[in-house]
């Protein structure tokens, strides 16, 4: 939740220098990330290259070896007490939903409106059937509990909870996996108004070349225990092997060749 | 209403005829806070017109823009004309996304309340334990003819199973089973001889431990041991194998889920059972004994003495006969509340409390029906 102060500057989120350890095997090394406010970034890299465990990093759920990430100019601190400063200003999609199985997809909705206080209840229930309505899905959701519905639907019931209080940013951990193409795509429409409106910054590990090509501003690609950052166009001339055949795979070609691709680099 | 001056996100005056909002600041979650009532207030405001001005907004979030919306479309339903002047094209967006198609959508699960709620709340539950009674006899039908299946065919039987679920169930249940019986065996001594000194009959303490340990505490501490730590381990193996779909998994290898998952547990748990029993019964007798040398200065060979001229063998019989039955009715229970669960995590909780509760139930239930049955046959 943004409050009434305008907006600081600064970048939404600074990565400095991050070690991540699991045991002997390292994952990152040394790795630098700045992402600036109101842009949409894409996460990509092959399987355990470590995509996660950077969002779970910058959220303050997994502490690093090394270090130092600020987020919205606060410095995470790993021990909770950050993500208190934080609470409401950042939500986060899981890859299942990670829903609360006790309670319904309306009253998920509204943990963090009643942890935030002061809402009208009945405002409560119109905003978490809005919500339930901005995301796809159908009015009657609201009132069922995660068992009832399906992969899908869990994921934007998750995405539904993580907008709750209109964060600053979001970050999304493959939010369009599993949904049908035209899901996916009002996905990524819904993900442009909200910035358009809202300035949201957005951090998403995906794999969906569509979505990569269609919003994303710029493209971090984990490789070698770093990161590189650039815009789509940067990246495609690469000479890194894994970039390469990353962006110049037969999949990567369909999705790019499209004309989408100029609205992408506006 | 509007006195804050300058900093109020929200100014509303008459201009001929019309109501006019003029809206200015941040309108977001934070602001609607304190509106939500001011703003609903205003749509019930008898008008013929309403005039939103919104070129004073510098942010817009999704609560705001259901605000705004809310409140052009009471005073529509009210029949007023309305109109939004100066909305930001950046803001166009969010306020048609700030849809409710349903506002009459339930966000809670029915709750039910009145006086009625008890008695339909009773019903329900008589329905559904008799529901629970014929689907766990159709289950135990069931296990049987795969039991008779794996019996005519015994390379079936999935051996390393079954003797891994003995070890699990029995093997590593003697220590607990051991040790509360023999408390209790001391408790039951101690509470005897206590008794049983006021009018001298002191030495009869042998007797009433040896009955009550042989035929029913033995056998039913242990039974209430393992539904609690078996029955429950049933439940909670096979329900999360359910939620992972394994058990799907397994019956599309062309796998019985009760051949693979419930035989080897109700194979073990039969055999294991009478093994215990006769475990608990020796640590409860001993309880007493320790008693007995203690406080009546008995020996432990007198003890034995007493003992056997004070039971039967039927003391005995009756708590192994009943230890295969309480097996059965425990692996049963376990492994059909598992194959219950769906869906979430949660319900492997719900229904492994259920598995626990239900056996223990069914247990003290059929130990009753034994005893009523053995005095009638006179065992």
């Amino acid at each position: 939740m943004t409050g009434a102060a305008p907006p600081q500057d600064g970048p939404a989120i600074e990565v400095r220098g991050v070690v991540t350890r699991f045991g002997t095997t390292t994952i990152h090394d040394g790795l630098d990330l700045t992402v600036k406010r109101g842009e949409i970034i894409g996460v990509v890299g092959g399987s355990g290259t470590g995509k996660t465990v950077l969002l779970r990093t910058i959220i303050g759920l997994q502490k690093p070896a090394d270090g130092e990430v600020t987020l919205l100019g606060e410095t995470v601190a790993w021990d909770g007490s950050s993500t208190e400063a934080l609470a409401g200003r950042f939500g986060m999609l899981f890859q299942d939903g990670a829903l609360f199985s006790a309670l319904t997809v309306g009253q998920n909705i509204q943990v963090p409106m009643r942890e935030c206080g002061g809402i009208p209840p009945q405002l409560m229930d119109e905003l978490s059937r809005l919500k339930v309505s901005l995301v796809g899905l159908p009015p009657d959701a609201c009132g069922k509990f995660p068992s009832e519905l399906s992969g899908g639907m869990k994921k934007r019931a998750g995405l539904a909870r993580a907008l709750a209080l209109d964060p600053d940013v979001v970050f999304l951990d493959e939010p369009t996996a599993g949904l049908d193409p035209i899901g996916a795509s009002d996905f990524d429409e819904l993900i442009l108004d909200l910035r358009r409106a809202l300035g949201l910054t957005v951090v998403m590990v995906t794999h969906d070349l569509d979505s990569l090509a269609r919003i994303c501003d710029r493209i971090a690609v984990l490789v070698d225990k770093k990161i590189v950052v650039g815009t789509m166009e940067e990246l495609t001339g690469s000479q890194h092997p894994w970039i390469r055949s990353y962006f110049h795979g037969p999949r990567a070609r369909a999705a790019f060749d499209r004309p989408a691709l100029a609205g992408a680099q506006e | 209403m509007a006195d804050i001056g300058v900093a109020d996100p929200l100014d509303l005056r008459e201009e001929g005829g019309a109501l006019v909002l003029r809206l200015s600041g941040r309108w977001t979650l934070d602001t609607m806070r304190r509106l939500d009532r001011e703003l609903r207030a205003t749509a019930r405001r008898p008008i013929h017109r309403l005039v939103v001005e919104a070129e004073g907004l510098t942010g817009l979030d999704s609560a705001g823009a259901w605000a705004i919306r809310r409140t052009l479309e009471q005073a529509e339903a009210r029949g007023a004309e309305t109109e939004l002047r100066g909305l930001s094209d950046a803001y166009r967006p969010i306020l048609d996304k700030a849809v409710v198609p349903d506002p009459r959508a339930p966000v809670a699960p029915p709750s039910r309340t009145g006086l009625l709620a008890p008695l339909e709340g009773a019903g329900r539950a008589v329905l559904h334990a008799a529901h629970v009674g014929r689907n766990l006899a159709g289950f135990f039908g069931y296990t049987l003819v795969t039991l008779g299946g794996v019996l005519v065919r015994p390379w079936r039987l999935r051996v390393t199973a079954t003797v891994a679920q003995m070890e699990a169930t029995g093997l590593n249940a003697l220590p607990i089973v051991g040790l509360l019986c023999f408390l209790v065996g001391i408790v039951l001594a101690y509470m005897g001889a206590l008794q049983l000194k006021q009018f001298g009959a002191d030495i009869l303490t042998v007797n009433l431990v040896g009955v009550a340990v042989l035929r029913e505490i033995g056998i039913l501490l242990a039974a209430i041991i393992v539904a609690g730590r078996s029955g429950s381990a049933f439940a909670a193996q096979i329900g999360t194998m359910k939620v992972n779909q394994e058990v799907d998994a397994l019956e599309t290898m062309g796998l019985s889920a009760v051949e693979v998952l419930v035989l080897p547990r109700l194979i073990a748990l039969i055999i294991v059972m009478p093994l215990l029993t006769v475990w608990a019964d020796a640590a409860g007798l001993l309880g007493g004994s320790v008693v007995a040398l203690f406080l009546l200065d008995l020996s432990f060979a007198q003890f034995l003495t007493q003992l056997k001229a004070a039971v039967s063998f039927w003391d005995f019989g009756t708590g192994m006969l009943k230890a295969p039955v309480f097996a059965l009715v425990i692996a049963l229970v376990g492994c059909y509340d598992g194959l219950r669960v769906s869906g979430s995590a949660e319900s492997v909780g719900r229904y492994t409390t259920r598995a626990v509760v239900e056996s223990i139930f069914l247990v003290i239930v059929l130990d009753a029906l034994f005893a009523v049955a053995f005095a009638e046959i006179g065992i």
